[in-house]
């Protein structure tokens, strides 16, 4: 017996507690959440069985159609943006001069702050009528510019784009920073010998070179985008009107305003499944699997 | 000439740019929630008037301080649930054998791509099933169960790079597997635990969501459910909420400033390098 329990290693009861827990709180919810999805559910009593109820409203549900195409065009938007920044300024302060240090300390700023503290600076900074952008435009005589942006259908999401970068441009600058930093500077020296200017060296060398950094930071970016809830929830709570309720936010607003946590489900598992099928897709596009094996040389 | 084309003079535009989004926000904020409401209204936003601490003493006099205690007791406790069971797990993962150890592994790897917001309904129908709504370990057990994945992939590729042979010695001298795993495990992967530990008591301190379902009664409120609802609490009051986010944000930056590498390697986690 002694003799056997050697052999095997160490006993896998270890991973018990970690993994009863992972079990409770994280893999019985998407069960759970498939089988309410099935059933009339009001937070309340008990849920009743309803068949494919949930499901077909699913289809017809404009308000949830809406919601998707208002979350796909964050998600496409958001990599949009954040990626040419995130990669150039990552590269720039993966310099060690010391200007570009000390701009990288303040650039880390945002990432201290909670979404929630995020959400409610910016919804005061936008006011139209005392807040810092409308006082900074009248200053700069510049009224054409908008003030009233959370106010307005057309711009409010943009905004919300715009502070989701705010808030996740410093994320993706670190994996940039790190990732340059690893490139070997004999590459550039020999690049320079060789007569090649900076954009070329950007272009040949640093580009090619992040490929990995820069397949990470996309799929943190694109599976991200799908379940933003925090910010958008405390900035516009998806208004005006449904400008800026995007799929999360349409689930919440079904299961906790209106009690209907069936049909909320239903959503919760279109998430789930896009979510994890968005994840393997790009895993077997890009090979993102190696992003583990070159890890455990880390 | 080379010099100067060496300065990089584009780059450092659109640096000095960015510098000016990220930090205007950021001093605005400070600025303003060291003035009083009037001179909220009339004063110009951009030069701080005669600073005044009244915003901070009428934050902390509704209660910040209970909330900064609920606060601190969730995220301690799922920093230590998280590094206890992440690294007997991550233990048992490098050190078993055969299907079980690797399947454990796959099944955290895929817990990775689960998003919290689709499984907040089922989580709120088990924490009420277990009658947990409206405590503290309502917030404490989902939020460890969420930080678990990445914690026992940073742990599993951290102790897979030591070697055989220390485990062997240590075999040889008659220890058992609970005693290789405290005293040479343990001591060993401090740099990944400090990592785990950061990166978890982030996630801890600044979640929104589970307190937002999962709580109601202020004997509950953590942080920044409490900012939110210092909004209409506070309603015009502009100036109070924005102490009470420097408040909340204060020993996130104060760590900042005593181990800025040690914080950012934390926030990263098992994502770069």
């Amino acid at each position: 017996m002694r003799a056997d329990r050697k052999r095997m290693g160490a006993s896998p009861l270890l991973a018990l507690p970690a993994l009863g827990l992972f079990a409770i709180f994280a893999l019985a919810p998407m069960i759970v959440v498939v089988v309410l999805s099935f059933t009339n559910y009001n937070g309340i009593s008990s849920p009743h069985y309803t068949g494919l109820a949930n499901w077909s409203r699913f289809l017809h549900d404009s308000t949830t159609h809406h919601a998707i195409w208002i979350s796909l065009e964050i998600m496409v938007l958001s990599w949009l943006i954040q990626t040419p920044i995130a990669l150039l300024l990552g590269v720039f302060i993966s310099g060690r001069q010391r200007y570009r240090s000390v701009l990288a300390a303040v650039y880390f700023v945002p990432l201290l702050f909670s979404a929630a503290a995020i959400g409610i600076t910016w919804k005061n900074l936008l006011d139209p009528n005392f807040g810092l952008l409308a006082n900074l435009t009248h200053r700069l005589h510049m009224s054409w510019f908008p003030v009233s942006w959370l106010g307005n259908p057309g711009l409010a999401l943009y905004m919300i784009i715009f502070i989701i970068a705010w808030q996740f441009i410093p994320f993706h600058m670190l994996l940039y920073q790190a990732g340059a930093r690893q490139i070997p500077h004999s590459i550039y020296e020999a690049a320079e010998i060789d007569g090649a200017g900076r954009v070329r060296q950007f272009l040949r060398i640093t580009l090619p070179l992040l490929r990995n950094t820069i397949v990470t930071s996309s799929v943190l970016i694109l599976v991200g985008s799908l379940t933003y809830f925090d910010l958008v929830f405390i900035v516009t709570g998806g208004g005006p009107g449904f400008a800026t309720r995007l799929l999360p936010l349409d689930m919440y607003i079904n299961g906790f305003e209106r009690t209907d946590m069936g049909y909320a489900s239903a959503i919760s598992v279109v998430l789930v499944a896009a979510a994890l099928t968005l994840s393997l897709l790009l895993i077997r596009i890009t090979g993102f699997g190696r992003f583990r094996s070159s890890h455990e040389g880390a | 000439m080379r010099r100067l084309f060496h300065l990089n003079i584009p780059g450092a535009l659109a640096g000095l740019v960015w510098f000016a989004i990220v930090a205007l926000p950021v001093y605005w904020m400070v600025v303003t929630s060291l003035r009083n409401q009037a001179g909220y209204l009339t004063a110009d936003p951009l030069v701080p008037g005669k600073p005044t601490s009244a915003q901070y003493h009428r934050v902390i006099q509704v209660g910040f301080l209970s909330y900064l205690r609920n606060s601190s007791v969730v995220t301690f406790s799922v920093v230590l649930m998280v590094l206890v069971f992440a690294l007997m797990a991550a233990y048992g993962i490098v050190r078993g054998r055969g299907w079980i150890a690797s399947g454990t592994f796959r099944l955290f790897l895929l817990g990775l791509a689960i998003p919290l917001q689709a499984a907040i309904i089922p989580i709120f129908f088990i924490v009420n099933k277990l009658h947990l709504y409206d405590t503290l370990p309502a917030l404490i057990f989902p939020t460890a169960a969420f930080s678990l994945p990445i914690a026992v992939l940073i742990l599993v590729n951290f102790l897979r790079d030591v070697p055989a042979e220390l485990y062997e010695a240590m075999k040889i001298d008659g220890a058992s597997e609970w005693q290789m795993l405290w005293k040479l495990a343990t001591p060993l992967s401090r740099p990944a635990l400090l990592t785990v530990g950061i990166f978890t008591a982030l996630g801890a301190w600044n979640g929104f969501l589970f307190p937002l379902v999962l709580t109601q009664s202020t004997s509950t409120r953590v942080l920044p459910f409490a900012l939110y609802d210092f909004q209409t609490q506070f309603g015009i009051n502009v100036p109070a909420v924005l102490a009470a986010i420097v408040l909340t944000t204060l020993p996130v930056f104060a760590l900042y400033l005593l181990g800025r590498r040690q914080l950012l390697t934390g926030m990263t986690a098992g994502f770069s390098r």
